[in-house]
């Protein structure tokens, strides 16, 4: 389950840094990008009576339109990737169906946990390489961020004050970019809460390294005692 | 005491053949005696000072404080202590003296809603400040809280299940960059002061390592070099300020500077690039328009034992 979500995070990093993306606020798509227009992020502002220049904000883009590993082996010996709309053309969408263990086939064992979701609530019948609105126009991948928006509208109002989310970079957008996740970074689509993890760097006792420290300084004396 | 004028003089010929030998030399001896123990007693005392001063070259010992220094003699200082960051560590380290931006003033803020208490920032800080590698220091301590209250000795620091409990909640304390600092007020020699982009810093070569700032801290900010530092060459942060993330020596305090050798240069701090939830918020307090700013204005925030009336810079929020 984990390695699967780290893995899509590696292939949106390697995405985002590969191109030009049409996310990329207030400098690429100017006026044509409602995702991302908070004034906060793209305004040149007035600062000391002087304009400044202003870096982007980069948001990471969404995954690619993702592609399902067949059984086939390639040459190489590796599983034959096939888009979605190769399987799901030739069939119906079953509406009905709720849960992954209700598949026959593909699919199975995705652990599922967003509420009372459907799959074609987020994913399109119509089109499966694109997500769907609820209003059912379709949404690209890479602009999955479009679709959460939709219900998590407190958790995107601050998304777009720049309260939520993880970022790299500058501060001071006069001085340098910035670079920030999208929802699907940090939330898994099919079980958006944020994981369980080992927390890392736990405290030193201080007191249990300084006789270390004493025995190892004092090994000879410390016998002689005895 | 005082010597009687007229008292035999010592070690002379009569003496030696004289009918009271004794009363003579038993003088001679007790003053002897007393000029050794005198001695010895002093150099005992001055001893740590000896060995001190073995490691204090002269310069060093005469250098003047921080806000007295002409940008000459700043130069001069940091090639110093670049010099001996190559010889003692092999490393060749860049120390700047990046200074508080005009129309800047510091904030931070914090969602106590996000945060997980994965403790990465506290990893983070370590690395990015050449934090001694045995005792594990960090100007960050995250503590583990119980649902209904914000007594910090009721937190837990050194909890090691995942996280995050939904039981508790998970509170990262650092300097909050007091406007009114209690631990500048008690430093006696002026070794910490606030800039006026709000950081609270230390002149590591002025601090007499007293800890007064230490004890004065409600936050438990300030930490101690015990030893002198130990980290790795490798594992050696180059990019370096002398107000900051330099190595420290040994027996002089130290804290956050909101990663001021990142933060001046228009960066983001160590602690929030590496925070996986997104729960820190930093930024200029007084550029309207910045994320800081927005959360001050539309979060419920708060800060930590405002009672005391030390005015932090750094603020907590909730998302409901």
């Amino acid at each position: 389950m984990k390695a699967p979500r780290y893995l899509s995070a590696f292939v949106v990093v390697a995405l985002c840094t590969a191109g030009a993306w049409a996310l990329r606020a207030g400098v690429t798509a100017p006026g044509s990008d409602p995702v991302v227009a908070p004034s906060s992020l793209t305004a040149s502002s007035e600062l000391a009576g002087a304009t400044r220049l202003r870096h982007a904000v980069n948001i990471r883009s969404g995954p690619a339109t993702p592609k399902v590993l067949t059984n086939s082996l390639n040459h190489g010996g590796a599983p034959v990737p096939v888009a979605c709309a190769t399987c799901h053309t030739t069939r119906a969408p079953n509406l009905a169906l709720h849960a992954s263990e209700d598949l026959k086939e593909f699919h199975q064992g995705l652990a599922y946990q967003h509420g009372a979701q459907s799959c074609l609530s987020c994913h399109n019948a119509t089109n499966y390489d694109t997500l769907r609105r609820a209003d059912g126009t379709s949404v690209d991948y890479p602009r999955v961020i479009e679709l959460c928006a939709q219900c998590h509208g407190p958790q995107y109002r601050d998304f777009k004050a720049g309260a939520h989310g993880g970022m790299t970079g500058h501060w001071d957008l006069a001085r340098g970019p910035r670079e920030r996740n999208t929802c699907v970074d940090c939330h898994d689509p099919h079980a958006p809460a944020f994981p369980k993890v080992r927390p890392v760097f736990v405290p030193v006792d201080r007191g249990a390294v300084q006789q270390a420290q004493r025995a190892a300084a004092h090994p000879v004396s410390d016998s002689a005692h005895e | 005491m005082s010597e009687s004028p007229n008292s035999p003089p010592e070690a002379s010929p009569d003496s030696a053949i004289g009918s009271d030998p004794g009363g003579m030399t038993r003088r001679t001896a007790l003053k002897l005696a007393g000029a050794t123990l005198g001695a010895a007693a002093f150099a005992k005392a001055i001893a740590p000072i000896a060995d001190w001063a073995a490691d204090v070259s002269v310069d060093e010992f005469l250098q003047k404080h921080y806000r007295e220094l002409t940008p000459e003699a700043m130069a001069k200082i940091i090639a110093r202590l670049e010099a001996d960051a190559l010889e003692e560590h092999g490393v060749a380290v860049h120390i700047a003296d990046p200074k508080p931006q005009p129309g800047v003033k510091f904030g931070y803020a914090l969602n106590l809603s996000i945060c997980v208490g994965c403790r990465r920032c506290a990893e983070a800080c370590h690395k990015e400040n050449n934090h001694d590698r045995p005792s594990g220091n960090s100007y960050i301590r995250v503590y583990e809280m119980q649902k209904g209250t914000m007594d910090l000795a009721q937190g837990n620091v050194t909890y090691t299940h995942p996280v995050a409990d939904p039981e508790k909640y998970y509170m990262p304390v650092q300097c909050q960059q007091c406007d009114n600092p209690p631990c500048v007020d008690v430093c006696p020699v002026e070794a910490t002061w606030k800039e006026k982009d709000g950081i609270v810093v230390v002149d590591y070569n002025w601090c007499i390592g007293c800890r007064y700032c230490e004890a004065a801290c409600p936050y438990h900010a300030r930490r101690f070099n015990w030893t002198k530092p130990e980290v790795p060459a490798e594992e050696i942060n180059p990019v370096q300020a002398y107000l900051s993330n330099r190595l420290r020596p040994q027996g002089v305090m130290e804290k956050c500077t909101y990663c001021l050798h990142r933060t001046r240069e228009g960066k983001l701090p160590a602690c929030l690039e590496a925070c996986p939830t997104g729960a820190r918020v930093f930024g200029n307090l007084l550029d309207p328009e910045s994320e800081i700013r927005w959360v001050l204005a539309n979060k419920r925030v708060f800060v930590l034992k405002e009672e005391l009336g030390t005015r932090p810079s750094f603020f907590y929020f909730f998302d409901k």
